[in-house]
């Protein structure tokens, strides 16, 4: 049901704005950080490439050998690096 | 009133690399990406949060293959669509269960939520004191009381408050109604 713009009264308003709490703190400051992932995600592909043992480590635990190299095992990095061994 | 920028606005400094645009655009779109997992799919928690963290991950990927800024939140919308009908196909394939997708619902609920999202904005737009107040009362779900002594105003006159906030947010979205109408 969509509602015409020019018909909102104040019981609809406070009705609509109940439908979005925020989401979890934690969810929001995951995705924030996804610049920082990224750049982190770089440099680890970056090793991978250079580093044969490396990314004999990575296809063999990938999470610790992230752990290892310093980084955090966030779902962001360990998805995407695992996608990329896939298709080496 | 507060000086929001619009979606564009704010995709144009995310694709140049901002990273305080990026924290706003997370922020500004938190909510109804939430939304769309929890009310509009129904996944559970922690479903909801692989699907939310995906979303934002190929938002930030992909945002350059935007080809309106300005269509940023349908975008968003069919992006976590997609992303959370396959999450519910993974979890049918693992827990196989009767019940199928209601798309015709589901369409109900997106548009629901975008009109949610109209509303917020125009809420943004208002800004502190009414943004604070009706965010805790209608979103966060406190009491006067904790409003009241959250921000230091007395407890009763937050419902006074409340009713003057929804007046300044209706004049807003009926300003915005009058300005998108064709003269």
């Amino acid at each position: 049901m969509s509602i015409e713009m020019n018909g909102f009264d104040e019981e609809t308003i406070g009705r609509l704005l109940r439908l979005l709490p925020p989401a979890p703190d934690g969810w929001v400051r995951a995705a924030q950080e996804l610049p920082a992932a990224r750049a982190a995600l770089d440099e680890l592909v970056a090793r991978a490439e250079r580093d044969a043992a490396f990314r004999q480590q990575l296809q063999a635990d990938l999470e610790r050998a992230v752990a290892a190299a310093g980084f955090e095992p966030s779902p962001f990095i360990v998805s995407r690096l695992r996608r990329l061994l896939e298709a080496v | 009133m507060a000086v929001e920028q619009t979606d564009a606005q704010l995709v144009s400094r995310c694709r140049a690399g901002e990273t305080e645009a990026w924290n706003e655009f997370v922020e500004r779109f938190s909510r109804y990406v939430h939304a769309i997992c929890g009310r509009g799919f129904r996944l559970p928690q922690q479903d909801a949060e692989d699907v939310f963290q995906e979303v934002f991950a190929r938002a930030y990927e992909r945002l350059g293959e935007l080809r309106s800024d300005d269509a940023v939140r349908p975008w968003l919308a069919q992006l976590t669509r997609r992303l959370c009908i396959d999450r519910l196909r993974l979890i049918a394939r693992d827990a196989p269960s009767d019940t199928d997708l209601d798309e015709r619902e589901i369409d109900d609920v997106l548009s629901t939520l975008d009109d949610a999202m109209t509303v917020r904005a125009a809420l943004d737009k208002v800004g502190d004191p009414c943004r604070e107040i009706l965010d805790r009362f209608f979103c966060r779900d406190e009491s006067y009381h904790t409003i009241g002594d959250t921000l230091d105003i007395p407890a009763g006159t937050i419902a006074s408050r409340i009713s003057r906030c929804l007046e300044k947010v209706r004049s807003e979205l009926d300003g915005r109604s009058r300005g998108s109408r064709p003269s």
